[in-house]
């Protein structure tokens, strides 16, 4: 085999001339992360409202929100990221669209994949959202509305605080589906870990070495945040409830 | 900017689904027929009481989700010359192509997703039918594959399809090796004609028509079984 | 003026008819048992009284507000309606004096303070007081089922609605709850009380209504129903569920 190993490779000067290749790669690591917290709140107060949407009694809002996760379910996030910054800068009028195209990196990458990350998340918690609140049994609502609870409250105070709890085995794979799907933004000029990760192989040619690092930083970080959501999900837990179970999905 | 031009378009339909949209299809045919017998494999290995069956594959399922398929595709890109020049005993990694290395690639990740849905479709047939066909006189591997595995596969087959869905749209991820599947084919014709706006809407009305269409056929399919259980 | 009237309600699901033309009144402080065989509509009719159902035909004036007039407030008038479900529908994430006070401080819009006064007042009253900073999940279907009362009770109801309220409990709870029930129309509580248990019936019911497939077959006092039914189903009802 003609491949040079050269683990020492991350302590390294990188291309940048001032970090080490591995400061790289945690930087990278560090742009991941704060891109799918951003994208994550979006997906979260986005997503739950559409769940619940989805389950009121009013059949435009049920129709409203069914026909958002059909579309950003339907097109891959990919194509969804190239709208986000490609295309919506010209359909936008023109000062609009000049403010955005004047955009410098990293924020000209950064907002579209926070964007376009965090709705295409949406319509995916909206579904977790939509499952959990159906998963409760009707009388939950049906007490709420005979003690003169109105529609918001019986939402606020009966059925989400019980969905949320149901539905955290789903939510913490779709945070995951997340931090993975961060990659994806590479296209669009992102420097995220893989990014980092393909960079130093392009200039080091140690492909072996950046690669594995970045497989490596994914697990842990997969494992940490496994953990947290575990410990997330007992704080929150109610005693003595053993409910209904919902499946989670896809990746 | 000045006005759109939307006949680019149909200037390129040819090159768009004949080239482009011709190598989606068949990636995500063979990756999604590779995939679910790898899948089904790894998902018996899982299943298996012997552990040196079972750990590698808990690993390997692991381990394919948790790292992006953007790390996947990297890492088979460069990977699969150097396995084929081991297997084969060159001393230089063989060219393989971007073609085959993607197969492998979708292939290979698809299958650790695959393996859950065909383990979880393998748990929900009864321990009676397994103890039924031991009793008949069938051996491990004929239970499997002529008891367990037919009924698994049929009652999973809405979520494989869905899977499939899933797949067909991640194929659209080769652009980053420059691959000309159909978005990276109405990724030349934009760049090319300077027609971006118009080339990727396109794109991605037409992954959501074919999308949306496979999701409904799905849809109809899980009804249809729902009433015949 | 009758404090709940029921008067030609029809209600249909799609095409099916679940009630036909059903008219009956409850005074105050008259305790009405309702019966009759699975699927003759006495959970939908009792559920229509509060509007948690809606219906077709009719009309459902409780405390003189009509039930199916659009500009009516039903949230407030649900506040005075006390209802008490089969399958208890506590809320799990509260405690139980949670439970008893989220109807209080956000419906009737009561201090935080003297909502856990009156809450625990009742939980007391159902015998459960030491239960008050558990979870609905720790106790047994029998005490979630008085905390529910005594949830319906803090919000001072007009009258309470009993929704089959021992159907999904142990037998040996059901007399702890049936007590309370018992209890409660001592005291003069106008109640709608859907179930089977006929001793409760003959204790203190004043009238007893037998539905069937939809319609009142029979709505007599609580003598002469258990003495001389008119109808022959209401008879045949009888002679089924009095024999074990």
């Amino acid at each position: 085999m003609n491949y040079n190993w050269n683990w020492k490779i991350f302590f390294e000067v990188s291309a940048d001339g001032r970090h080490t290749w591995l400061t790289t790669l945690f930087m990278g690591l560090g742009w991941t992360l704060i891109t799918a917290l951003c994208a994550g709140i979006i997906a979260f107060l986005l997503g739950s409202a559409l769940g619940v949407m989805r389950t009121t009694p009013s059949k435009w809002a049920v129709r409203l929100g069914n026909a958002y996760v059909e579309f950003f379910r339907n097109i891959p996030l990919l194509v969804q990221l190239f709208l986000w910054f490609f295309v919506l800068p010209e359909l936008l009028p023109k000062g609009m669209g000049n403010s955005i195209k004047q955009m410098t990196p990293p924020w000209a990458s950064f907002v579209p994949a926070v964007l376009g990350l965090g709705l295409f998340t949406a319509a995916r918690v909206s579904e977790q959202v939509r499952a959990g609140i159906q998963a409760l049994s009707r009388g939950q609502g049906q007490a709420g509305t005979a003690l003169g609870l109105t529609l918001p409250q019986r939402y606020r105070y009966v059925l989400l605080p019980m969905a949320y709890r149901i539905i955290m085995p789903p939510l913490t794979s779709e945070t995951m589906n997340l931090i993975k799907n961060t990659s994806v933004a590479l296209t669009i000029g992102l420097v995220e870990l893989t990014a980092a990760a393909r960079s130093m192989q392009e200039f080091t040619f140690q492909v072996f070495e950046a690669f594995t690092a970045a497989t490596a930083i994914y697990i842990v970080v997969n494992l940490i945040v496994v953990n947290l959501m575990r410990w997330l999900e007992k704080s929150i837990a109610v005693p003595g409830f053993i409910g209904p179970s919902v499946a989670g999905g896809g990746h | 900017m000045g006005a759109f031009d939307f006949g680019v378009i149909e200037r390129s339909l040819g090159y768009l689904f004949k080239e482009g949209m011709t190598f989606t299809l068949t990636l995500t045919g063979l990756a999604a027929a590779g995939g679910i017998i790898f899948g089904t494999l790894l998902a018996m290995m899982r299943l298996s009481s012997h552990k040196w069956l079972s750990l590698p594959a808990t690993a390997y399922v692991n381990l394919m989700r948790s790292i992006p398929l953007l790390l996947v595709i990297f890492w088979f890109y460069f990977l699969v010359p150097y396995i084929g020049a081991w297997i084969v005993g060159a001393t230089r990694p063989i060219q393989v192509g971007a073609f085959a290395s993607s197969v492998i690639t979708f292939m290979m990740f698809e299958a650790a997703y695959y393996s859950e849905i065909m383990r979880a479709g393998i748990q929900s047939i009864p321990r009676g039918q397994v103890w039924a066909g031991y009793a008949i006189g069938l051996d491990y591997w004929q239970t499997m594959a002529k008891v367990v595995l037919p009924q698994a596969f049929r009652n999973m087959i809405p979520i494989l399809l869905t899977q499939t869905i899933i797949l067909f749209q991640d194929t659209s991820l080769v652009y980053v090796l420059s691959i000309t599947d159909f978005l990276g084919a109405a990724s030349k014709i934009a760049q090319r004609d300077g027609r971006l706006v118009e080339m990727y809407l396109f794109a991605a009305l037409v992954y959501f028509l074919i999308s949306f269409a496979l999701s409904y056929v799905v849809k109809l399919l899980q009804q249809k079984i729902a009433i015949i259980r | 003026m009758p404090m709940i009237e029921i008067k030609d309600v029809s209600k249909w699901y799609g095409s099916f008819q679940v009630l036909t033309d059903c008219t009956t009144n409850v005074e105050k402080g008259e305790v009405i048992v309702v019966c009759g065989p699975s699927g003759s509509g006495k959970s939908t009719l009792i559920k229509v009284v509060n509007a948690l159902e809606p219906f077709q035909k009719g009309n459902i004036v409780v405390d003189g507000i009509t039930v199916n007039d659009p500009k009516t407030n039903l949230p407030k008038l649900r506040a005075r309606v006390g209802m008490v479900f089969q399958h208890f529908e506590l809320f799990p994430h509260l405690t139980i004096t949670q439970n008893l006070t989220l109807g209080q401080i956000k419906v009737l819009g009561r201090s935080p303070d003297e909502a856990k006064t009156r809450g625990l007042k009742y939980l007391d009253r159902v015998g459960l007081i030491e239960q008050k900073d558990k979870f609905p999940g720790q106790l047994s279907g029998g005490q979630q089922q008085r905390v529910a009362i005594a949830r319906a009770l803090s919000m001072d109801p007009i009258c309470m609605l009993f929704d089959e309220p021992t159907s999904a409990l142990d037998p040996e709870m059901i007399n702890e709850v049936l007590d309370v029930m018992v209890g409660l129309a001592k005291e003069g509580m106008t109640m709608m009380v859907v179930t089977h248990e006929m001793g409760f019936a003959r204790k203190v019911a004043n009238r007893v209504i037998f539905m069937d497939r939809g319609s009142i077959v029979e709505d007599a006092t609580k003598e002469d129903f258990f003495g001389k039914p008119r109808s022959e189903r209401a008879q045949q009802f009888l002679a089924k569920i009095l024999h074990h």
